[in-house]
């Protein structure tokens, strides 16, 4: 069973999903830290794949991916750092990127290498929905892989409806209208949100804007848990430890 | 007509489509719903005739030049875009966009710039139209071209330096992304090249293709023809090279060739022919060629021009290229700059370094004594004079 699907079937409401960007701060901190976030109860990790032109991250994503470039960081380095992550860690890991560096490494050679590794799902920012459900949901679906499709404060009733039909694993709820790490939580934008996703048969988790447990705790409020991602990527890059960072989550 | 047209999804072939996070969808939905319809309506069509006559000065000349044909033994025609408002073709696009973001309700423009002829173009007219304007350009070009700079905030817009990453029009592109995405109720992102998720390379071809439509119309005032044997522009994002091929696509006894910036020369890697070195991959929207590592990130490309200085190219390109249709050739700074030389010398026509790279072809290639060629100047070398001053060796 897809270690997405056990989560959520296990898992109704905190859960707390995990960004980093892979590469940073230093080039071989993948496996040491997703080790640490397993150990500090992170319930999920997301893993980017660093993209020289991020358009939909803010400041901080960007500013990582920049720095593991730097580093040397590849989806082939990546893919080898990974290679034996699953006699180590048992939570769910999905990695997330833009596209380009995917099509470059060959759709189907990247979908056939990270499930062999033990990746569970997919999160490609610019990867619109209407070419996914065309050219890569079947793909996706033979190699055991969901494909995470986001949603927006302005993502209409009906497309949301379409969008849930169609999803596997979970929704992102994207919190408000911005980049990553750009704008603050804002109940009054939850709530509508909240409203809108009543009917939805998908797990959600909010992402954007989350930084700290008051954030987490009001996102949870609104979904099955929330994502940090930029506030994370910001802590290991000032040499804060992942243990301290995750406990101020829940203390 | 099916081949030179975008399918359902936004593709020409196999290149283009609308690679958008779903922030962006809304948006993208809402110009693609909405602006044929707009677009279309006697209302805007008289504005903007209007505007680019009186305001542009429509129809730029399709000018016999003799010297040149002479030179060369043949027959060339200069399609003056240079004479513009403003400078350059980029004006035709932003009037067009403008006018729509109007129409449409929205009360902000931001757009990228390179060398900063698209955001003069956009701040222009956002001026002339009363609408708030925020140009994004990337760092080190806002110090290339710093008289740009200026003149925009002249005009009264807002200029923002993209400091990420290359800090260069790839940068400034991902920039007002970001600034879209932030603010997508009330902003409206004027595109300056055939680039970007669908409908923007579509959208911008057919404001651009005005271009085309003039030459077949003065040309056939001149010679009684209206086809000629060639034409020739060049191309970096690629707008006006589709303005000034569109109308001739269907016309399979027209060669059309396209100049691509090979900066140093190709096999340097100081380059920004991206159908030369490029290979199929995603940038700002689009699938296209791509300057690229084998790893999928962007390569910085180089070229004389600030212009061409871009690592992709418009998804129609693309198409164009992959089907045959467009001859695309790469010419070098030092051929550009001879070409920009020489055409100065020849005609008192000083080019744009852009549109150099389309003169070059004159000395590449041989043409018979009876062809009729039309090179399009898209725009003036005023802005590249220091450049050109640097480099007096190509003077002869």
């Amino acid at each position: 069973m897809n270690r997405l699907d056990k989560l959520f079937n296990n898992k109704k409401e905190n859960i707390l999903s995990i960004y980093f960007t892979a590469g940073f701060p230093k080039i071989d901190d993948t496996v040491k830290i997703i080790k640490e976030l397993e150990e500090n109860g992170v319930d999920l990790i997301e893993i980017g794949i660093p993209f020289s032109d991020p358009v939909a991250d803010g400041a901080t994503i960007q500013e990582s991916s920049k720095i593991a470039l730097q580093n040397g960081m590849t989806l082939k380095l990546l893919l080898s750092q990974l290679k034996n992550i699953r006699q180590e860690v048992e939570m769910p890991i999905i990695l997330m990127g833009y596209l380009n560096p995917i099509m470059q490494y060959r759709i189907e050679k990247f979908c056939a290498d990270i499930e062999k590794i033990g990746i569970d799902g997919l999160i490609v920012p610019d990867l619109p929905f209407d070419l996914f459900i065309k050219d890569y949901k079947e793909l996706f679906a033979k190699y055991n892989l969901h494909n995470i499709n986001l949603i927006t404060p302005s993502t209409s009733n009906d497309r949301i409806k379409l969008i849930d039909e169609h999803s596997t694993g979970f929704i992102y709820v994207v919190s408000s209208a911005s980049t990553t790490g750009t704008k603050q939580l804002d109940d009054s934008v939850l709530k509508n949100m909240f409203n809108k996703l009543q009917n939805i048969k998908s797990p959600t988790l909010i992402g954007f804007g989350i930084s700290d447990k008051q954030g987490f705790n009001n996102a949870c409020n609104f979904a099955n848990g929330a994502i940090i991602g930029s506030a994370f990527v910001k802590t290991i890059g000032e040499n804060m430890s992942v243990k301290e960072y995750i406990n101020s989550l829940f203390v | 007509m099916s081949k030179y047209k975008t399918n359902e999804y936004g593709f020409y072939g196999n290149f283009g489509g609308a690679y958008i996070p779903e922030m962006l969808y809304p948006n993208i939905e809402n110009l693609k719903q909405n602006y044929k319809a707009i677009i279309n309506t006697d209302s805007f069509q008289n504005e903007f005739k209007d505007l680019l006559k009186n305001y542009v000065g429509r129809p730029s000349p399709l000018y016999f030049a003799k010297n040149l044909s002479k030179k060369y033994n043949t027959n060339i025609y200069l399609k003056r875009e240079d004479l513009n408002h403003t400078g350059s073709h980029k004006i035709n696009n932003t009037i067009g966009q403008i006018l729509l973001a109007k129409q449409m309700g929205k009360t902000r423009i931001i757009a990228e710039t390179g060398a900063g002829q698209h955001g003069v173009a956009t701040a222009t007219v956002a001026t002339l139209l009363g609408i708030d304007c925020v140009i994004y350009m990337g760092e080190k070009d806002m110090q290339r071209q710093a008289p740009n700079v200026e003149r925009i905030k002249m005009l009264g817009a807002k200029v923002i330096a993209a400091k990420s990453g290359s800090k260069t029009l790839k940068d400034a592109t991902n920039e007002a992304l970001r600034d879209w995405i932030n603010n997508p109720e009330n902003t409206f992102y004027v595109i300056g090249s055939v680039v970007g998720p669908h409908p923007y390379p579509e959208m911008v071809a057919e404001f651009q293709s005005i271009i085309s439509k003039e030459i077949k119309i003065q040309l056939f005032e001149k010679t009684g023809k209206e086809n000629p044997d060639y034409v020739i522009a060049c191309v970096g994002g690629g707008s006006n090279a589709i303005g000034t091929f569109y109308n001739f696509l269907e016309d399979d006894n027209v060669k059309l060739i396209a100049t691509e910036a090979g900066g140093l020369g190709i096999e340097t890697g100081k380059t920004a022919a991206s159908l030369k070195v490029g290979k199929p991959g995603v940038i700002h929207g689009s699938k296209t060629y791509l300057i690229q590592t084998d790893d999928g990130q962007i390569i910085e490309p180089h070229s004389i021009s600030a212009g061409l200085d871009y690592p992709g190219i418009g998804p129609l390109h693309a198409h164009l290229h992959d089907i045959k249709r467009v001859n695309y050739i790469s010419i070098n700074d030092d051929e550009a700059l001879k070409a920009g030389f020489m055409l100065t010398r020849t005609e008192g026509i000083l080019p744009a370094l852009e549109s150099a790279h389309a003169v070059a072809v004159l000395e590449k290639q041989s043409f018979k004594t009876k062809d009729v060629i039309v090179v399009t100047i898209s725009g003036r070398g005023d802005k590249d004079l220091s450049n050109y001053l640097q480099n007096n060796k190509f003077k002869k």
